[in-house]
């Protein structure tokens, strides 16, 4: 009987390692579609990036924030494998932490540059700008959500390890994303 | 999620199971299937009453559509967009990857279930709601969508363009949703196909129809993202006032058309493969004889998917994109035809020394193919630049694309709906009022649309309302009154169609396990089949998928299944 | 049955066009007649006879599968075949725009063609500018140049007589030309779906014999002249 639960447990993992691939998959289409988008903007001469009004101290923290929280989802997923639950729940909450973290700085910088008149209709670069960063910043919270929702549930005890994995998983994407996002918009 | 998702359910009878849990909260993918089914199928009712009105209009202009009233110009642009939407989005998708896949993806893997059964269910819930945005859509003030079904900016960025709001507006919250209910099925789809399939079942022996659905699937979740990016922008066009579509605001039109495209070639592949596949199943079991080059074809299909990507451009030779890019589209539109010419030959290879029954699955699926032939050869006019500059935005194309796309969804859909009806619905479908719906299908398909190559030859425009302001067009009416008049012929025998597959529920004769005496696994389970599908064992999986006429075998078919070789007999 | 259908060309390069619509045809009327015909002889001599059974023809050694593979390559040669022929005429109609003494502005809004001339100064934006609605005047027999855009969708330039298509974006001036040999005037309906007065919207091309066309120019610009 538990040879046969615990083939389930593998084969559940399998599928929602196999599921979050293709899903990511997509999402790189998605974020590749709207990148290219804007680099073929500003290749054609539309969407010159205005550098003087962007905040890239704030996003330069913010970008540090996110690899850390990329860190601690490591940990966590460490955890979960090894069953240290209290452990784990502590590096999730830290994930949660940054992704808030990233949140509320990437508001403040909004709110900045909405009071400076930089609105999303101020201009191409501007549209791309929080069309990009919004789209993403979305994408950081659904996963803060996720990672809460497995947070609490490791609380409750229903905890599997493969879902933090493929939060995880998700959570590196999320990550990369901004990688991708933030030397393309703040610095070059 | 709960243990649920995750254990076999061979030990659950379902009879008691409430009207809520069996057909609303239902997560088993035959029924989910069924729901799909009948939603393409209602949808379907509605997208052929809009091209009523609008052919009505087109033969007999400004007078009054009986059932439906006036069309005026803008009325006809409504009709022209809505139609072009439904019939892609919310019939084709629905009825032959979303039945077809749930259906058949578990029954021919020898699974349970979809990998995620109630994420399946959300899918299909999102594509109902999204199916109901869309009509909300006809009825807002405003008026409904009218910018077409591909939804070109500027006229679909700025309601002063059009005069819709909302319209507009929620047509594209519907696409959000679709694309959203098929980007979670896709993803369900694919785990499926990669997780579950049962012992034995290697890839080289997967029926052909499940590497279409698979191609399809991946060939949506890859291209949707970049229109999920356009709709994200037009949508915030439209509603905060940016402008990366509209000149005056420093945007580019043309982007819109890049990413509309990069979806829009691999979508018609997403339509196109699983009827394809439905064909390819349908064959081998009516001509008693192995598909011909099993491996060319799954070749064909995953060159074909993955050219698909780099052809886009030929939707826009004369759009006013760099006119140096025309040529190398053109070479890769060209290559794209040489993996769909030798699915053609394939197919007709495949009834070599076959022994042809011409039974109602069988001749669907041949008409299939006739009707793909047709509309792939025109497409070469197309795509070839130069005869595209005078072709492109005339009728010549609206009839190319009905062919193509009528070929796969209505003859290769009717050949999946009549080959598994026995299994998804447990009876036999009418064949004499089959017989009657197929050829007065084939009839007056053909008698519809093909003068409509000629009057766009002529040189009559698309989306266009009223055909005798054109002076070139007006000598030519007759062919829009004929091809009318045949579109009513067309519908009668749709009619005929809805009479026979309630009638059928009902009435038809007890399908037994096996009615074809077919070789693939969900010909194994009992018709229709029982929750978990396949009792308490799983079947396992012992030979390729169409092992017809082996030579020194006892009977002319080989079942999959392993120990199944006595079983199933025509009873 | 195809080729019959298309409307009497006029413009030198419309014979061009019309050729590779021809060589398409035929071709894919070869191809059609191929596969249709081996498709309803297999369908008729494989029927299902009492005591004939099927063969077991998988395709999956080279011998057979050769010939399905041969007719691609024949596939692969003929695509390749159109579309050196379609090349040069593509490049005609479309890049290589010649150089002509005649420049006119079509623009397309919603729902007409505005079309300017230079004048007798053959400057655009000078007093001599003349501007016609739903009404291109060009002489026979020699190059016009076009400049073609919009003001608020898009519109599509479209002459079927002279078998020239071009979409036009308002923010974007695209050169284009055209030329018509025979006199006589030409529908110019829009083709691309611009709003609720697309059907219907369209332009006259008048086409002017050499000895008529001085006499329209003189007509329009006679006040300009003294
Ligand atoms: C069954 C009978 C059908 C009839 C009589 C029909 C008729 C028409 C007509 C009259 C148009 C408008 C042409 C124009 O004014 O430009 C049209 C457009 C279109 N149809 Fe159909 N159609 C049928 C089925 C289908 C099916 C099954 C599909 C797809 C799966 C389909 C897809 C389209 C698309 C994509 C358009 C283009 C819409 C646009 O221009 O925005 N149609 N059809
Ligand atoms: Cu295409
Ligand atoms: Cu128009």
């Amino acid at each position: 009987m538990s040879a046969t639960t615990h083939a389930h447990a593998t084969g559940a993992a399998e599928r929602g390692k196999v599921a979050i691939w293709w899903f990511l998959a997509s999402e790189i289409m998605l974020f590749g579609g709207l990148i290219s988008s804007f680099v073929i903007s500003r290749l054609g001469g539309g969407a010159q990036v205005d550098h003087g009004h962007l905040n890239v101290t704030v996003a330069a923290v913010n970008t540090f924030i996110l690899l850390s929280s990329s860190y601690t989802m490591v940990e966590a997923f460490g955890c979960a494998e090894r069953g240290d639950r209290r452990a784990m729940r502590l590096f999730l909450g830290l994930t949660v932490l940054g992704g808030l973290a990233f949140l509320g700085l990437k508001a403040y910088e909004y709110t900045g540059e909405i009071l400076h008149g930089f609105t999303p209709w101020a201009g191409t670069f501007w549209s791309f700008y929080y069309t990009m960063t919004g789209l993403h910043a979305l994408h950081v919270l659904i996963g803060v959500i996720a990672n809460a929702t497995l947070c609490v549930a490791a609380r409750l005890g229903l905890e599997r390890p493969y879902r933090v994995e493929v939060a995880g998983l998700y959570w590196h994407f999320v990550d990369i994303v901004w990688i991708f996002l933030f030397p393309l918009v703040y610095l070059s | 999620m709960s243990h649920a998702a995750t254990l076999p359910r061979v030990h659950e009878p379902h009879e008691a199971a409430g009207f809520f849990r069996t057909y609303l909260y239902a997560t088993d993918h035959k029924t989910i299937a069924k729901q799909y089914l009948l939603l393409g199928l209602l949808m379907a009712v509605v997208g052929g009453f809009l091209s009523y009105a609008m052919r009505w209009q087109l033969a007999w202009p400004d007078t009054e559509v009986p059932g439906f009233g006036f069309v005026g110009p803008e009325t006809y642009n409504a009709l022209v967009t809505n139609h072009g939407t439904v019939m892609v989005f919310f019939v084709a998708m629905p009825i032959l990857l979303g039945s077809f896949g749930n259906f058949l993806i578990p029954l021919m893997i020898g699974a349970r279930d979809m990998a995620f059964p109630r994420l399946n269910a959300l899918s299909f819930w999102l594509l109902a709601l999204g199916s109901a945005v869309l009509c909300a859509s006809f009825v807002v003030p405003g008026g409904a969508a009218s910018a077409g079904w591909t939804g070109y900016p500027p006229l679909s960025a700025k309601a002063e363009y059009t005069g819709v709001h909302w319209g507009l507006t929620l047509w594209l919250l519907a696409h959000a949703i679709e694309f959203a209910a098929f980007l979670l099925g896709g993803v369900n789809f694919l785990t499926t196909i990669v997780t579950m399939r049962a012992p034995g079942l290697t890839v080289g022996r997967l029926p052909l129809l499940i590497w279409q659905l698979a191609t399809a699937s991946i060939l949506f979740l890859l291209s949707v993202g970049p229109l999920i990016a356009g709709a994200v922008m037009l949508l915030m066009d439209r509603l905060v006032g940016t402008g990366f579509f509209l000149p005056e605001r420093g945007g580019e039109p043309l982007l819109w058309q890049h990413l509309f495209w990069f979806f829009g070639h691999p979508e018609v592949y997403v339509v196109l493969l699983p009827a394809l596949g439905a064909s390819l199943e349908v064959y081998p079991v009516f001509a008693r004889k192995p598909i011909f080059g099993y491996r060319l074809i799954v070749w064909a299909t995953i060159v074909a998917g993955a050219l698909s990507f780099i052809v886009w451009a030929h939707h826009m030779f004369v759009s006013g994109m760099d006119p140096r890019l025309a040529m190398p589209f053109s070479i890769t539109t060209i290559l794209i035809s040489v993996p769909f010419a030798l699915a053609v030959f394939t197919m007709i290879a495949s009834l070599y020394r076959g022994s042809i029954a011409l039974e109602l699955p069988m001749l669907w699926a041949l008409a299939f193919l006739a009707m793909f032939i047709t509309g792939g050869l025109t497409g070469i006019f197309l795509g070839s630049a130069p005869s595209d500059i005078y072709l492109n935005g005339t009728y010549f194309v609206v009839a190319h694309f009905h062919y193509t796309l009528i070929s796969a969804v209505i003859f290769g859909g009717f050949a999946g709906i009549y080959y598994w009806f026995p299994k998804m619905f447990g009876r036999m479908l009418g064949t004499r009022l089959g017989q009657l719906h197929f050829w007065s299908t084939l009839a007056f398909f053909n008698l519809t649309f093909f003068p409509l190559h000629w009057i766009g030859i002529a040189g009559m425009v698309r989306r266009i309302a009223n055909p005798l302001q054109y002076d070139l067009v007006a000598p030519h009416q007759w062919i829009n009154v004929f091809s009318t008049v045949s579109l009513l012929g067309l519908i009668a025998g749709q009619a005929v169609f809805f009479l026979n597959f309630f009638l059928s529920q009902f009435r038809g004769r007890p399908a037994p396990a096996n009615p074809w005496q077919a070789t693939t696994l969900e010909w194994t389970a009992p018709s229709p089949p029982p929750h978990g599908n396949w009792g308490a064992a799983l079947p396992a999986v012992e030979r390729g998928p169409y092992e017809y006429s082996v030579p020194g075998a006892a009977q002319d078919w080989l079942p999959q299944r392993a120990g199944a070789a006595v079983l199933g007999s025509r009873s | 049955m195809f080729l019959s259908w298309l409307p009497e060309n006029v413009s030198s390069f419309g014979r061009d066009i019309d050729g590779i619509i021809a060589l398409i045809w035929y071709v894919t009327l070869a191809w059609f007649v191929a596969t249709m015909g081996t498709l309803l002889v297999f369908i008729v001599r494989y029927r299902r006879r009492p005591g004939r059974p099927a063969g077991y023809v998988k395709g999956d050694r080279w011998r057979e599968a050769v010939w399905v593979l041969v007719p691609c390559v024949l596939v692969l040669v003929l695509d390749f075949w159109m579309d050196f022929k379609g090349a040069p005429v593509w490049a005609k109609v479309k890049i290589d725009v010649p150089q002509s003494d005649l420049h006119i502005k079509v623009t397309g809004k919603q729902f007409n063609w505005v079309v300017s001339y230079p004048g007798p100064d053959g400057t655009f934006d000078t007093a001599d500018d003349k501007t016609f609605l739903d009404e291109l005047h060009i002489p026979a027999g020699k190059p016009v140049r076009l400049t073609l855009g919009a003001q608020d969708v898009i519109h599509s330039f479209f002459l079927p007589n002279l078998r020239v298509k071009q979409d036009v974006l308002p923010g974007r001036a695209i050169p284009a030309w055209i030329d018509a040999m025979k006199p006589g005037t030409y529908e110019l309906p829009c083709a691309a779906l611009c709003g609720m007065g697309h059907s219907g919207m369209k332009a006259t091309l008048v086409v002017h014999a050499a000895a008529d066309w001085d006499t329209w120019v003189a007509a329009q610009w006679s006040g300009a002249k003294q």
